[in-house]
C-alpha cells in the first residue's frame, strides 16, 4: 500500500533526529526535573553564583578574572625578575604608560564589539595630536585649550564618521576602509604637521601647559585622598543600593556577600593607587599625588559602560555584534548605529590623541608613524582583556585592563633591559594567546540544538 | 474529487465564527516566478492551522506575505473582519502579528531578558530598566510555563534548542499579540524538547491567539494542529478541520495537489499521534 511506503521515510526521520541527540534529550530530561523551583531564586548562594558564571565563560564572556589572573602574573614574574617592578616610581610609571592603551584599548573596542575592526585608532590618535598641539601654537592659531581639545576630538569624531559611513552604508569591509584610512591619515597628520616638528613644553604659555598637565600633572596627594574617598563611597553606595534593590524584588542579582567582596577589592586597589601615587617618585624634588590621567580614564571608562550597558544604542551594538540579522528584524537601524559605532570609536582615540600630545611634549614625523604600531596594542588590550574579536562580546573595563597587561609587559622587559624588537615579539605572543583563547571559548559556545 | 485550479476544497463544517485572520486570493511573484497563486487561507482564533507543503510550495512566502516581509501583489488580507495593507514588519507587528523564524532571530550573546526586549526596550529616564523589563519577561515565561531555564539572565548561547525555541515564542507572544506564525518550530529538535514545544504552541492556542505552524513532521502537524491547509506549487490545494485528514491524504495533496479526504466514519486513524 502507497500509504506504508510514504510514512516511513517520515517517521525515519523523526526517530532519526531522536537518535542523532540523545545527549541533549538527556540534558532536557534533568533540566526539566529540576526546574519547578522559578529561575530567579537559583542564584542566590555565592556557590551558584560561582557556577552560573562558568557557565557564562563556556557561551564564551569570560568577564574579568582571567585578565586580573593575567595582570597578577605579569606582577609577580616581572617582581621576581626585578625588584624594582613593583616600587612605587615604576608602578605609576607604569599606570602613565598603560593610559594611552587604555585609552585606544576602549576605541577599539566599539568596532569589536560590532564584530568589525577598526585599524586606523593609532593614526586617529596621531592626528588628534597633532592637531591639538597646532591649534595652540602662539604663532599659529593660538586657540585657547579647551577650543583646540574640542575641535581636535570633533575633527577625530569626523574621520570615524566619515569611516563608519563606508562600513556602515556603502557596505564596505571594515578592515579595507580602516586600512585606507590609516594610510590617509597619515599622510594627512605629516601635512598638518608641516614638515617640522610641534611642541607644547613651553612654560611660558598657559595653553601650552594645561595640554602639558594633561599627562605630566598630579593631584596634591589630600586632594588625591579625598577624591578617591568621595567617588568610591557614591560608586560603592550606589553598587550596594542597586543590588540590594535587586534582591529585594526577588529579580537576578549577585548575593551580598559578592557585592561586597567586589567593593571590597575595588576600595582596596583604590586606596593602594592613590597610596603609591602619593608617594615621592622624583628623582630631584618633589612629585607626588595622582595623576590627572587616572580620573580621566576613569571618567572615559564609566562613560562608555554606562553608554553600552545602560542605554537602547549600547544593547543595539551587542545585538548586531551578536546576531546582525536578528537587530534587522528586531527593527534596529544597523547603518546608524554601526556608523555611531566607529564615530565614539574614533572620538576616544582623539582623546588618546591629546593625552599622546601631552605624553610626547613634541610632535614629529617619526612619532606619527610610530603612532600606527598603537593600533596592534589596542587591539592586544582588547583582546587580553576579554574581548572578543568576533563582535557582540567583552566590556570596556576589558580594555583598561588589558591596557594594563600590555603595559605592565612592556614596562617589565623594558625593566630587564630587554630590546624592543623582542618586546614586540613577545606582547604578539600573548596576543595570540588571548586570540586562541577567544576562538576556543566561542567554539563552545556554538548553539547546542 | 473536482478542482478548481485556484481555490481550495473547502472541507467539512466552517469554523462558526469570523475568523479573526482571512487572506484572500494572495498572488505573488518573483521575476517569472509565480510563488502563491489565488491563495486563500483563514486563521481562526485559539485554533493551531497546520500549512503544509513540499519544498519550493510557497510556504515560506505566504509567512513573509502575513509577516509583511514580503508584499502580495494581488489579494486582499483581512484581520478582525477589516482589510488591511501590511507593508513592513512593523505594519505586522502593529496589529499584533508575530513570526518566529526558523532561525529563531536570537543573539546569543544577549540574555534571555535582553533577547526578549530586543528593538522595545523599555527605559526610565533615558536608560534601560531592567527591573521591569525582567519582572515582564519573567512573567511571560512562567505564564507559558517555560520553567526550565536555570537563570532569565543567562546568555541564550548557553541554551539548548529547546529553550531557545521556547524564547522565542515567549518573546512572540509578549506583546499582546493575536496571532503567531511559526516556522518549522521542531526541526532539530530532539523528542523530549519536541514536545515542549508542542505543548508551548497548544498554550498558545489556549490563550486564544490564532497560531499558524509551518512543518515538514506530519506527526507534529497532527499532533497539534486543529486545521490543516496544503500548499502544492503555490496554489491553495486542501483547507479544512483536522479531523478531516489523515496523514495518507495530506501526503497526496503535498505531493501531487490533488487528493482524497479522509473517509468520515470508520477510517483507520493512522495520522491521530494525538
Amino acid at each position: 500500500m502507497a500509504g506504508r511506503e510514504t510514512d516511513t521515510p517520515i517517521a525515519a526521520t523523526a526517530s532519526g533526529t531522536a537518535a542523532t541527540e540523545p545527549m541533549v534529550d538527556l540534558t532536557a530530561a534533568s533540566e526539566v526535573t529540576a526546574t519547578d523551583v522559578p529561575p530567579e531564586i537559583l542564584a542566590q548562594s555565592l556557590g551558584q553564583y560561582l557556577r552560573a558564571w562558568g557557565q557564562r565563560i563556556r557561551s564564551g564572556d569570560s568577564g574579568v578574572l582571567p585578565v586580573l589572573l593575567g595582570i597578577v602574573i605579569v606582577a609577580v614574574a616581572f617582581q621576581i625578575a626585578n625588584g624594582k617592578f613593583l616600587s612605587p616610581q615604576n608602578l605609576v610609571n607604569l599606570f602613565e604608560q598603560s593610559s594611552i592603551y587604555m585609552l585606544l584599548a576602549m576605541a577599539e573596542i566599539f568596532a569589536l564589539l560590532l564584530g568589525e575592526i577598526d585599524l586606523s585608532v593609532g593614526l586617529v590618535m596621531g592626528l588628534g595630536a597633532v592637531v591639538v598641539a597646532e591649534e595652540v601654537q602662539p604663532a599659529g592659531l593660538n586657540w585657547p585649550w579647551w577650543l583646540a581639545i574640542l575641535v581636535a576630538l570633533l575633527i577625530c569624531a569626523g574621520v570615524g564618521a566619515i569611516q563608519g559611513t563606508l562600513v556602515a552604508r556603502v557596505k564596505m569591509p571594515s578592515f579595507i576602509v580602516t586600512l585606507g584610512g590609516l594610510l590617509v591619515l597619515e599622510g594627512v597628520a605629516i601635512i598638518v604637521l608641516g614638515g617640522s616638528l610641534v611642541g607644547i613644553g613651553n612654560s611660558h604659555f598657559s595653553n601650552e601647559v594645561f595640554l602639558y598637565n594633561l599627562f605630566w600633572g598630579q593631584f596634591d596627594p589630600a586632594v588625591s585622598w579625598i577624591l578617591l574617598i568621595v567617588v568610591g563611597v557614591i560608586a560603592a553606595g550606589w553598587e550596594w543600593y542597586r543590588s540590594a534593590r535587586r534582591r529585594r524584588s526577588g529579580l537576578v542579582a549577585p548575593p551580598a556577600s559578592l557585592t561586597a567582596l567586589k567593593i571590597i577589592v575595588a576600595a582596596a586597589a583604590g586606596i593602594l593607587v592613590v597610596a603609591l601615587c602619593n608617594v615621592n617618585r622624583a628623582h630631584f624634588g618633589t612629585i607626588e599625588g595622582l595623576p590627572y590621567i587616572i580620573p580621566i580614564v576613569l571618567v572615559v571608562l564609566a562613560t562608555w559602560t554606562m553608554l553600552l550597558q545602560r542605554t537602547r544604542f549600547g544593547r543595539y551594538v551587542y545585538a548586531i555584534g551578536g546576531n546582525p540579522e536578528a537587530a534587522r528584524r528586531a527593527g534596529i537601524k544597523l547603518p546608524t548605529i554601526r556608523t555611531w559605532g566607529f564615530v565614539l570609536g574614533a572620538l576616544t582615540a582623539g582623546i588618546a590623541g591629546v593625552l599622546f600630545a601631552s605624553w610626547q611634549v613634541s610632535i614629529t614625523t617619526n612619532i606619527i608613524k610610530e603612532a600606527n604600531s598603537y593600533v596592534l596594542l589596542a587591539v592586544a588590550a582588547a583582546v587580553i582583556g576579554g574581548t572578543s574579536l568576533f563582535g557582540g562580546r567583552g566590556k570596556t573595563i576589558h580594555g583598561v585592563l588589558g591596557g594594563l597587561v600590555i603595559g605592565g609587559i612592556y614596562n617589565g622587559l623594558f625593566l630587564l633591559g630587554v630590546t624592543s624588537e623582542w618586546i614586540a615579539i613577545v606582547v604578539a605572543l600573548v596576543l595570540l594567546a588571548a586570540g586562541t583563547i577567544d576562538v576556543l571559548s566561542r567554539r563552545g559556545a556554538q548553539p547546542r540544538a | 474529487m473536482n478542482h478548481d485550479p485556484g481555490g481550495a476544497v473547502s472541507v467539512g463544517a466552517s469554523a462558526p465564527a469570523e475568523p479573526l485572520m482571512k487572506l484572500r486570493g494572495i498572488d505573488k511573484h518573483f521575476g517569472p516566478v509565480q510563488a502563491l497563486y489565488q491563495v486563500n487561507l483563514d486563521l481562526p482564533a485559539g485554533q493551531v492551522t497546520g500549512l503544509c507543503g513540499d519544498n519550493g510550495a510557497g510556504k515560506s512566502v505566504l509567512v513573509r506575505c502575513i509577516a509583511g516581509v514580503h508584499q502580495a501583489d494581488h489579494g486582499q488580507i483581512f484581520f478582525e473582519g477589516h482589510p488591511v495593507h501590511i507593508h513592513t514588519t512593523r505594519d505586522a507587528a502593529g496589529l499584533g502579528i508575530e513570526t518566529v523564524y526558523q532561525d529563531l532571530a536570537l543573539a546569543d550573546n544577549l540574555d534571555i531578558v535582553q533577547n526578549m526586549f530586543l528593538g522595545r526596550e523599555r527605559l526610565r529616564r533615558g536608560l534601560l530598566d531592567e527591573d521591569t523589563m525582567e519582572r515582564a519577561a519573567a512573567e511571560t515565561l512562567s505564564s507559558l510555563r517555560v520553567t526550565t531555564v536555570r537563570s532569565i539572565r543567562q546568555p541564550v548561547a548557553s541554551l539548548s534548542g529547546g529553550q531557545r525555541q521556547s524564547v522565542a515564542v515567549a518573546k512572540a507572544v509578549m506583546w499582546n499579540s493575536k496571532v503567531v506564525l511559526l516556522d518549522e518550530p521542531t526541526a532539530a529538535l530532539g523528542v523530549v524538547q519536541t514536545g515542549m514545544v508542542l505543548d508551548l504552541v497548544r498554550r498558545l492556542r489556549d490563550r486564544g491567539l490564532a497560531v499558524m505552524v509551518i512543518s515538514h513532521n506530519l506527526n507534529d502537524v497532527f499532533a497539534v494542529a486543529d486545521r490543516i491547509a496544503v500548499l502544492h506549487l503555490g496554489r491553495m490545494v486542501a483547507e479544512g478541520p483536522a479531523t478531516d485528514f489523515d496523514r495518507q491524504s495530506v501526503i497526496e495533496y503535498m505531493t501531487t495537489g490533488t487528493g482524497r479526504l479522509r473517509a468520515p466514519v470508520g477510517a483507520v486513524a493512522d495520522g491521530g499521534s494525538v
